[in-house]
């Protein structure tokens, strides 16, 4: 059993997907979908310990050798990020109970279940699996569920918000597709890490160029890359408020790991920095994302938006630490995307909390929320100040890595916006602090406590608390990132 | 001539031009999707354009006394097959189109109908809605509300 980990960790939710849908009942859905993701927790979790003991795992599916079968191959990298994705999960599953009850008919949530199953499957599956059109097809099995969740929102913008991301995604992933086909015609080979032996070979050939580039251009589709969000904010303000923080969390952290992964170790650091100058592509987009991105965050009506504009400039941070090209920069990106994971997700849940009790996401309609919802709001506040970037945060780990790695290359400037956006980001988190605590509400009668109920505040209050937790002790997650960052550059286990 | 050389990979790019076409200056959302389709079937040519060798047969296992006859099927008709399948015979070997990307391109056209699936039925649901699959008049009823 303890050997077929790697494969059980895709199988269970997958298989798990089916039995939600035939549970029929909501609350037994639920129920599959709880122990399907404390099963891939436990899995990954494992998988991480065992990967930072011993090395890599290689999992030859069906016993077929790579390269000709497909292989499962978790490094430190990947078992960082299985670990993120089914810890959001397995947080943000018992918070879907009640929310979704609220939100979705009755007879709609198994469905709703089996969608999320799903995206839990792809994007486990993305993040393991060692070949190049396998990650094609996870991709595709997630992106689809990821539409199918966000087109459940209860809003008819909903529906509009979902196909824009459907028409994009699925440019994004045929893309990406196009791309692994020139590689696969010009090696005759999809395993990641014999495509990595092979590429030097034929680097200079035009194929291998165009297929890097569209890789490159369908991979920032997915993370949404300043230029190309452009259907991000719609999707996070208009899901359901349990879908938002699990997509907001998971969704663009894997797409990350691909640029990681392909860019990397398939294409290898010389050919995509040195010959492809990738980095002087991203590095001013980044910078870019992160300043234009935070501005508009600012005059965001709705605090799901507002949020959801803070991602795409948060995406910003992960791809400039990429762009670094070094250890410290590429630790700074894989330990943001763990921080970021959790500080969206609190935040996210925050505000589905407030969702749930007043059915409204629009700032002027949270005036006074301060005193109505303490427990709610001091989550968000924890969630804010770990984007901030306030010192015992989570957020404060990931810039001061990422400050380390600017200086390091001697960017001053580089490290100057940094700490710019972080200055933009106390402002659009202070403006939410303004209106919840200062201001009271619009009709005097509305102030007695509506806290939300407990297990909607429990998920939340254990992701705040992990901020808090990471924030203070971070040696778990700087270990393994590191790991994760000198694997991915060769340097070293 | 070079265009004719490569005339599988000219659809390709005619095709991906086309769909990408469609999919960015139409407004009707069920057009978009079309050309999404069109966009995606062009990266099925492309595959199997890829595996395909000509004169080369499938690759089932053939024996001593179908040999002749799979060559024959697969060589009919084209003098260039001819040639590949005269070398092919010299050496006693039977010429195989590679295999994977067909097979990956099975899964590829099931993830398309899946795509245009999900899309479809998201229109109806926004038909339902909105009223209208008209993309500008969705977007002036979004900036509305």
């Amino acid at each position: 059993m303890g050997m077929h980990l790697p494969a059980l960790q895709v199988v269970i939710p997958l298989m798990a997907a089916g039995f939600a849908l035939l549970a029929w009942r909501p609350r037994l859905s639920w129920t599959v979908a709880m122990a399907a993701s404390i099963a891939s927790f436990l899995i990954s979790a494992q998988l991480l310990r065992q990967v930072l003991a011993d090395g890599p795992i290689s999992y030859n599916l069906g016993g077929w050798e790579p390269p000709w079968g497909i292989e499962y191959r978790i490094d430190a990298l990947n078992a960082f990020v299985l670990f993120l994705v089914s810890l959001i999960a397995v947080v943000v599953t018992p918070f879907a109970l009640r929310s979704v009850e609220q939100e979705i008919a009755a007879p709609r949530i198994p469905f709703f279940y089996a969608a999320w199953l799903l995206a839990l499957a792809g994007l486990l599956g993305i993040a393991i699996t060692g070949d190049l059109f396998n990650v094609f097809v996870f991709l595709e099995i997630s992106s689809l569920a990821a539409y199918a969740l966000i087109s459940m929102g209860s809003d008819r913008r909903a529906l509009s918000a979902a196909f824009r991301y459907l028409i994009v995604g699925s440019v994004g992933a045929t893309f990406i597709v196009i791309g692994i086909g020139y590689l696969y015609v010009m090696t005759g080979t999809l395993n990641m890490a014999d495509l990595a032996g092979r590429l030097p070979d034929v680097a200079d050939q035009r194929p291998v160029i165009v297929g890097f580039a569209f890789l490159a251009v369908g991979i920032c589709l997915k993370l949404a890359l300043f230029p190309l969000h452009l259907w991000l904010p719609n999707a996070y303000t208009y899901a359901p408020s349990a879908a938002t923080p699990f997509i907001a969390a998971t969704y663009t952290k894997v797409a990350v790991y691909m640029l990681l992964r392909v860019f990397f170790t398939v294409f290898g650091e010389s050919f995509s920095f040195d010959l492809m100058r990738l980095d002087a592509v991203i590095l001013p987009l980044a910078l870019i994302g992160i300043v234009s991105m935070s501005l508009v965050a600012i005059f965001q009506p709705d605090l799901k938006r507002m949020l959801a504009y803070s991602s795409v400039a948060q995406i910003g941070y992960m791809i400039l630490g990429i762009s670094f090209g070094s250890v410290t920069g590429l630790t700074a990106a894989t330990l943001h995307m763990f921080n970021h994971a959790i500080m969206k997700g609190a935040l996210f849940m925050a505000v589905g909390c407030m969702v749930y009790r007043l059915e409204s996401s629009r700032i002027e309609d949270l005036a006074g929320v301060g005193r109505r919802m303490p427990l709610t709001m001091g989550a968000f506040l924890i969630g804010g100040l770990s984007i901030i970037g306030v010192p015992l945060t989570a957020g404060f780990i990931s810039k001061w890595y990422l400050v380390l790695g600017a200086i390091e290359r001697g960017w001053w400037p580089v490290a100057a916006v940094v700490l710019f956006g972080s200055l933009l980001a106390v402002i659009y988190i202070w403006r939410i602090v303004e209106v919840a605590y200062f201001r009271a509400p619009a009709d005097g009668t509305a102030t007695e406590r509506v806290e939300a109920p407990l297990l909607l505040l429990v998920p939340t209050w254990i992701l705040a608390l992990a901020n808090l937790y990471f924030g203070i002790d971070a040696s778990l997650t700087t270990s393994a990132a590191s790991a994760a960052a000198s694997a991915v550059l060769g340097g070293g286990p | 001539m070079i265009t004719l050389g490569h005339f599988n990979y000219v659809i390709v790019i005619v095709l991906m031009m086309v769909g990408f076409y469609v999919l960015i200056s139409q407004n009707n959302l069920v057009k978009k999707v079309v050309g999404l389709n069109i966009f995606q079937t062009s990266v099925i040519i492309f595959y199997v354009s890829a595996g395909k060798i000509i004169g080369g047969t499938a690759p089932i296992l053939i024996g001593m006394e179908e040999h002749g006859a799979a060559e024959e099927l697969a060589g009919a008709g084209e003098a260039v097959a001819e040639v590949a399948s005269q070398a092919a015979e010299s050496v006693g070997e039977v010429v195989y189109s590679n295999p994977l990307p067909h097979v990956l391109m099975l899964t590829a056209i099931v993830v398309g109908v899946a795509t245009m699936s999900m899309a479809l039925a998201i229109i109806v649901r926004i038909r339902e809605a909105y009223g209208t699959i008209e993309d500008d008049e969705i977007t002036l009823m979004d900036l509305e509300s």
